[in-house]
C-alpha cells in the first residue's frame, strides 16, 4: 500500500534544515534540528540558526533545556534555546562519536574505545574493549551501557564496582534499556538485534530483517520494542516477563516495495508510531488497529530523524537531504 | 543519489612508501577533495583535505564465515563523513603495515550504507624494490597485499640494480600476474594512473590477462630500459600463494556453475585471496562477470557479447595452496 487513508500533509510546516539531518531534540518547546553541516536549527515561533561545530554533528541529545551536540571536530557543546553554547568538553580533534544525558544533569561521551561520564562529582572515564557503537542510561539510578565489539558493558560510573560485560558475538551498535530497565537491547552489524535480561543473562536473538536496523524505541505502555530495518515496522512484544523470547513479531505499515523503514518514534502518551521510510516518507500508525495517516509523500532522500515533544502535541522529521517539517497534533 | 564516492586502499608493508605516496597525492595541484583516513596522525595534513584517524578495528561478521571480516572503525567513519553536505571527490584509506587489506575491502561490499554511498575503486600497494623479497619470504602480510594487489607501485627501483628489480617483479608475478606494475623512486607515479580505476567495477571487467614483463606500458618513466625482457628461462613459483586461471571456448550451463562458484568460495574462500571471471553461458547472449574477495561475489550481466568477440570463458583466482586440479576439473564440470 502506497497511499495512506488519510493525509496530513497540508498541516506540514516545512522547514530548510540546510543539511542532512543527523537529529532531532525538543528544548523547552522548540524542535532542535541537528545538522552534518555543524549547525542547530532551532525551531519554534520562529527559526534561527546557530553554527556550532566546525564540521558535522555525529549526534546529539537533549535535556529539554538545552541540546548536546557531539560533532567530529572533536567538542561537545550544549546549546540552549537563545543559541548560547556552551563547550562541554574538547577531545583534542578525535571524533566525539555518542553522547547521553542521565538523570541529574550527568553527561556521557564517547571517543574511540573510551566513554567519559560528567557528575556533579568530577569525571570519569572507562575504556571499553573496541570502539564504541552506543551509549544509553538505566532508566532508574546512574548505570550507563556502552555498546560495543563483542556486546555490551555495564557501569555504575559512581561506585568501583567492576563493569559488567554482556557478551554476545559480533559488532553492537545501539543500545538502550527498556523502560522497566529489565532488558538491555542492542541493534547490531549484521541484520539484527540482541537483548539480555538483566536478572539472569538471559539472552534473546531478534533477527530476521533484510537490512541494518538502525532505529529502535519503546511504546508508551512500555510492551513493544518498535523497529526499523524491514519494510515494515517490526515490533517485539516485552509485556511478559520472557520479553519476546520464542515469540513472533508483530508488523505494521508496510512501506511500498524497495523500500524500508528508517526510523521510528512512539508517541510519549498515546498508542501511535511515528514512521520514517527509506523513500523520504512519513506516517502515523495506530498500534490498536494500524490505520495509517500520510506526513510526507515519499521525496526520494531517506528519512534520519524524527522526534515528539514530550507532550505529544508536535512531530519533528527530517531527511538526509536537508528537508524538514514540523507537524502540530 | 549521487554518483558513489570512489575509495582507494593504499597497502604496503612497513617502510615501502605508503606515507610518501599519501602525500604525493594529496599535495598535488589536482582541485580535487579527498577524505584521507589514516591509522596514526603522523606528517600528513593538507589544507582542503579532511584527514580522519582510525583504529583499524577488523570485525567478524555474525554469520559464521570466518573470512567475511569488516572494518569496523571504517563503516562508523565513513557513515559520519556522508553526513557532510560538500562531497568528497574520492576517498583514501591507508592501512598499516601488517594490515590484511581483505576486511577493508569487504567493508564496501557487505556493510550497505556504505556500499550504497561508496565504492572501492582499487587496492593500491607500494612494495620496496630492494626488500620486497626478503619480506615475501617472512612476512605473510607483505604476500597478502602483493596477491591482493590491482596495482603495486615497485618502490625504491633506484636503491636496486636493474637486474634485481627484473628479478623482484618476477616475484610479484608470480604471486600476482594480474596487477598493474609502475616503477617508482619515492612514489613518482602520476596521480590519475593509481585513482578512477575502477577494479571492482563488473562494468569495467574488459578482458583478464596477465601483465606481462617488458609489455609494460604503465611505467612512469620512459628512460625505464627492460634490458631483459625476452629471458624467459627464469621463472619463479611462489610455493605458498598463486594464481589459477582456467578458460574454455565451450559454454557453460549457469545452473551448474552458479552453485560449483558458490560451493567452492563457501569451503575454499578462506584461501581465496581475489576471484574475477567473464563467462559465456549457453544460450545466453550476453557476458556474465563476476568478481570475489574471499567468500563475498559480486557478479552480474555485463553487456551482449559482440559478433566478432570469442565467446570464452575465462576465471581466474590468486590464493594460498588453491588445489589446481580440483578447481580446474570443477570448472570443466561446468560446461554446458
Amino acid at each position: 500500500m502506497a497511499e495512506a487513508d488519510a493525509s496530513l500533509t497540508s498541516k506540514v510546516r516545512e522547514i530548510d534544515a540546510g543539511g542532512h539531518v543527523v537529529a532531532i531534540c525538543f528544548i523547552r518547546n522548540s524542535a532542535a534540528i541537528a545538522t552534518g553541516e555543524g549547525e542547530i536549527l532551532i525551531a519554534g515561533e520562529s527559526e534561527a540558526r546557530i553554527k556550532v561545530h566546525e564540521g558535522t554533528i555525529l549526534a546529539a541529545a537533549s535535556d529539554r533545556e538545552r541540546i548536546y551536540t557531539a560533532g567530529d571536530d572533536g567538542r561537545l557543546f550544549a546549546t540552549d534555546i537563545e543559541g548560547e553554547r556552551e563547550l562541554v568538553t574538547d577531545s583534542g580533534g578525535r571524533w566525539i562519536d555518542h553522547v547521553a544525558l542521565g538523570p541529574s544533569g550527568v553527561i556521557a561521551w564517547s571517543v574511540g574505545k573510551t566513554v567519559f561520564v560528567r557528575t556533579n562529582k568530577g569525571e570519569r572515564k572507562l575504556e571499553v574493549p573496541s570502539t564504541i557503537g552506543g551509549l544509553a542510561f538505566a532508566p532508574k539510578g546512574l548505570r550507563l551501557a556502552i555498546a560495543h565489539y563483542g556486546g555490551a558493558t555495564l557501569w555504575f560510573p559512581n561506585t568501583d564496582a567492576k563493569p559488567e560485560m554482556l557478551s554476545w558475538k559480533g559488532s553492537h551498535l545501539g543500545v538502550m534499556f527498556s523502560p522497566d530497565g529489565r532488558f538491555v537491547v542492542t541493534t547490531m552489524q549484521e541484520p539484527a538485534l540482541h537483548g539480555w535480561r538483566l536478572s539472569d543473562g538471559q539472552h534473546m536473538r531478534m533477527s530476521g530483517y533484510p537490512g541494518r536496523v538502525r532505529a529502535m524505541a519503546f511504546t508508551a505502555d512500555e510492551k513493544w520494542l518498535v523497529t526499523s530495518g524491514a519494510q515494515e515496522v517490526i515490533l517485539w512484544p516485552f509485556q511478559t516477563r520472557d520479553g519476546p523470547m520464542g515469540k513472533q513479531p508483530f508488523m505494521l505499515a508496510p512501506g511500498p516495495k524497495d523500500t524500508r523503514v528508517a526510523v521510528v518514534a512512539c508517541h510519549p502518551e498515546q498508542e501511535v508510531l511515528a514512521v520514517g521510510y527509506s523513500d523520504g516518507m512519513v506516517m502515523l500508525v495506530r498500534l490498536a488497529d494500524g490505520a495509517e495517516i500520510l506526513v510526507r509523500r515519499p521525496s526520494g532522500a531517506p528519512v534520519t530523524a524524527l522526534a515528539w515533544r514530550v507532550d505529544g502535541r508536535l512531530l519533528a522529521f527530517g531527511t538526509e537531504d536537508g528537508k524538514a517539517g514540523l507537524l502540530p497534533i | 543519489m549521487p554518483d558513489k564516492i570512489p575509495v582507494t586502499v593504499l597497502t604496503g608493508y612497513l617502510g615501502a612508501g605508503k606515507t610518501t605516496l599519501l602525500n604525493r597525492i594529496l599535495s598535488e595541484p589536482h582541485g580535487k577533495k579527498y577524505a584521507v583516513i589514516v591509522n596514526e596522525f603522523g606528517e600528513i595534513g593538507i589544507d582542503n583535505d579532511l584527514v580522519v584517524g582510525a583504529d583499524e578495528e577488523v570485525f567478524e561478521m555474525n554469520n559464521g564465515c570466518i573470512c567475511c571480516t569488516v572494518r569496523g572503525d571504517l563503516i562508523r567513519i565513513i557513515d559520519g563523513l556522508l553526513k557532510r553536505k560538500g562531497q568528497f571527490d574520492g576517498i583514501l584509506v591507508e592501512t598499516t603495515g601488517l594490515a590484511d587489506p581483505a576486511p577493508v575491502a569487504q567493508t564496501f561490499f557487505l556493510d550497505d550504507t556504505v556500499s550504497a554511498r561508496t565504492a572501492l575503486d582499487a587496492v593500491v600497494t607500494v612494495a620496496d624494490a630492494k626488500w620486497l623479497k626478503d619480506r615475501l619470504k617472512d612476512a605473510p602480510e607483505a604476500k597478502n597485499q602483493i596477491g591482493f594487489a590491482d596495482i603495486i607501485l615497485l618502490n625504491k627501483t633506484d636503491l636496486v640494480s636493474p637486474d634485481e628489480l627484473h628479478d623482484v617483479e618476477l616475484r610479484i608475478r608470480a604471486i600476482n600476474p594480474y596487477a598493474k606494475i609502475h616503477r617508482t623512486k619515492r612514489c613518482d607515479v602520476e596521480i590519475k594512473s593509481l585513482l578512477g580505476q575502477g577494479a571492482f567495477d563488473l562494468q569495467r571487467i574488459l578482458d583478464i590477462e596477465p601483465e606481462f614483463l617488458g609489455n609494460d606500458h604503465h611505467h612512469s618513466h620512459g628512460h625505464d630500459h627492460h634490458h631483459d625482457h625476452n629471458d624467459g628461462l627464469k621463472h619463479y613459483h611462489d610455493e605458498e600463494m598463486q594464481s589459477l586461471s582456467m578458460r574454455s571456448d565451450k559454454p557453460l550451463d549457469p545452473e551448474k556453475f552458479m552453485p560449483w562458484i558458490d560451493k567452492l568460495v563457501a569451503t575454499e574462500g578462506p584461501k581465496i585471496l581475489r576471484c574475477k571471471g567473464i563467462l559465456s553461458f549457453k544460450d545466453d547472449p550476453q557476458r556474465f562477470v563476476l568478481q570475489g574477495i574471499h567468500m563475498v561475489l559480486d557478479g552480474d550481466h555485463q553487456r551482449d557479447w559482440k559478433p566478432n568477440e570469442k565467446r570464452e570463458s575465462k576465471l581466474v583466482f590468486i590464493g594460498r595452496d588453491l588445489d589446481n586440479e580440483m578447481i580446474q576439473s570443477g570448472f570443466l564440470g561446468c560446461v554446458a
